[in-house]
């Protein structure tokens, strides 16, 4: 932006090198809007082009640099941004700027340990920042760009099983077929019932999605529900079993993060809900483990740029 | 979606059509009569009592098959004042929401109406119906059906108001 001549005297641009061939995933901004930025990986390197155009004949400066920067950052505490990675490089000494320059740029091998996340309080992302540095304002130029952590869990199926109920009342005995899920998964499960004394209408099991933020005392969580699904309709009776099958990659996920920087958690839940005739509901909350499997292809890609 | 990955999906044909093993349902399960049989009916309103303490009362009937109530099949006479009795009772001692009564009829109590006051056919039907409500969504709740008052309301020919408040269990 230039007021009457006074202002920025330049404009800068950055560019990511094989802009075109990497990947874009889809992240929603502040507003709520969905950006397509391209991903990366942990441990790949983030490398590209500054360009700075001219507008006046010459720019004053106390230095160009660019920085790579991963950020944590609270809706309610908006001043207070939490860097937890920062990696500088100076482009330019102070000096003058004549004409339109190039300069190129390479953060090599980047740790980026959390994945990109935007939710009710917090977000955490990453951008490439340049900053040419004046005497009055610096002139910022701020790029984002998304990150996925992968992981594979071992394939020990550790199905969660369980019996719950309300004493004489309903007696109900649940199965998932594992704890802990990838995004793309399928939850596979069953429901066998013990014994039913009251007049149940319908059963559902939902997804719900718990965010929260801070340090004690001063917590704030948040409940989604991010999916219900409805798995049984009508009265069950004594030794019915009922199967469940949930398609995760219908639902809008993200995987579990736990304690990022002690900042902040997003667990996923499974709500058993069974509602009886007089609208009462009866449920079981249990935690499932959500994680980014990595594919084959993007896996490889990985190692072979470390 | 959140995750862009193409061509890896979890769904594979296998996953896709994956259940669980299943015990099989006995036939006597199947075929037995359910365990959460619960009728509860007011009805037959009576007028008794003449002049200043003329009142309706109403034929609570019950059909159960649940353990914790004593008695299967009961009936018993109960009159607005039992209700508000028993709701009272179980906003004390049970940790339940208890549902609403239908409004008390205070305007109708007063001298020189058109109709007849609390007695008139309509206002009776009506106030039968929003009992039957109220005590089949009482009843049905497994909180409440520990209550002794609930019992003794449901179950005793007369309510004995200076009962000793508990829990009741099942012996079977």
């Amino acid at each position: 932006m230039s007021f009457f001549g006074i202002g920025q005297g330049a404009d800068i641009s950055i560019e990511l090198s094989d802009s075109e061939k990497r990947k874009k995933v889809e992240v929603k901004n502040e507003e709520g809007k969905k950006d397509k930025l391209p991903l990366y990986l942990d441990g790949e390197t983030v490398s590209g082009r500054v360009q700075i155009n001219l507008k006046g004949k010459k720019l004053e400066h106390q230095g160009i640099r660019v920085e790579f920067v991963g950020q944590i950052e609270m809706f309610y505490d908006r001043g207070n941004h939490h860097d937890f990675l920062s990696l500088v490089r100076q482009l330019a000494p102070p000096g003058e700027l004549n004409q339109s320059t190039t300069y190129p740029f390479e953060f090599l091998h980047v740790d980026k340990p959390h994945e990109t996340y935007t939710g009710t309080n917090v977000r955490l992302r990453y951008f490439v920042r340049v900053v040419i540095i004046r005497r009055i304002s610096d002139i910022v130029k701020e790029l984002d760009v998304a990150v996925h952590t992968l992981s594979s869990y071992p394939d020990i199926i550790n199905s969660l099983k369980m019996e719950v109920g309300i004493e004489d009342c309903l007696h109900i005995e649940f199965e998932y077929n594992k704890s802990k899920y990838h995004l793309r998964d399928v939850v596979v499960g069953k429901i066998y019932f013990l014994l039913v004394r009251i007049k149940i209408k319908h059963m559902e099991i939902a997804i719900i999605k718990k965010e929260t933020t801070g340090t004690p005392p001063n917590v704030y969580t948040e409940n989604e529900q991010v999916a219900k699904y409805e798995i049984m309709d009508g009265a069950p009776v004594r030794g019915e079993s009922i199967p469940i099958r949930l398609f995760l990659s219908g639902y809008e996920l993200t995987p579990t993060m736990r304690e990022v920087n002690k900042k902040f958690s997003c667990r996923y839940y499974l709500n058993l809900v069974l509602v009886d005739e007089e609208e009462r509901r009866y449920f079981k909350q249990q935690e499932i483990i959500l994680y980014r499997k990595g594919d084959a292809k993007s896996a490889r890609k990985a190692t072979a740029k470390e | 979606m959140a995750d862009g990955k193409s061509g890896a999906t979890g769904s594979t044909p296998e996953t896709s059509i994956k259940r669980l093993d299943f015990k099989k349902q006995t036939l006597d399960d199947a075929y037995a009569v359910p365990a959460n049989l619960l009728e509860i009916e007011v009805s037959n309103p009576e007028t008794h009592g003449l002049a200043r303490t003329r009142y309706t009362d109403y034929e609570v009937k019950m059909k159960t098959n649940i353990p914790v109530f004593k008695i299967k099949e009961s009936s018993v006479r109960r009159r607005y004042r039992d209700f508000e009795w028993l709701k009272k009772e179980l906003e004390r001692d049970s940790k339940i929401v208890v549902p609403q009564l239908p409004g008390k009829a205070v305007k109708r109590q007063l001298p020189f109406r058109g109709d007849d006051g609390i007695f008139d056919d309509d206002f009776i039907e009506e106030r039968r119906k929003g009992l039957e409500e109220f005590l089949n969504k009482v009843a049905g709740h497994p909180l409440a059906q520990n209550e002794r008052c609930l019992h003794m309301f449901l179950q005793e020919p007369i309510i004995d108001k200076n009962y000793v408040p508990g829990k009741v269990r099942v012996n079977n």
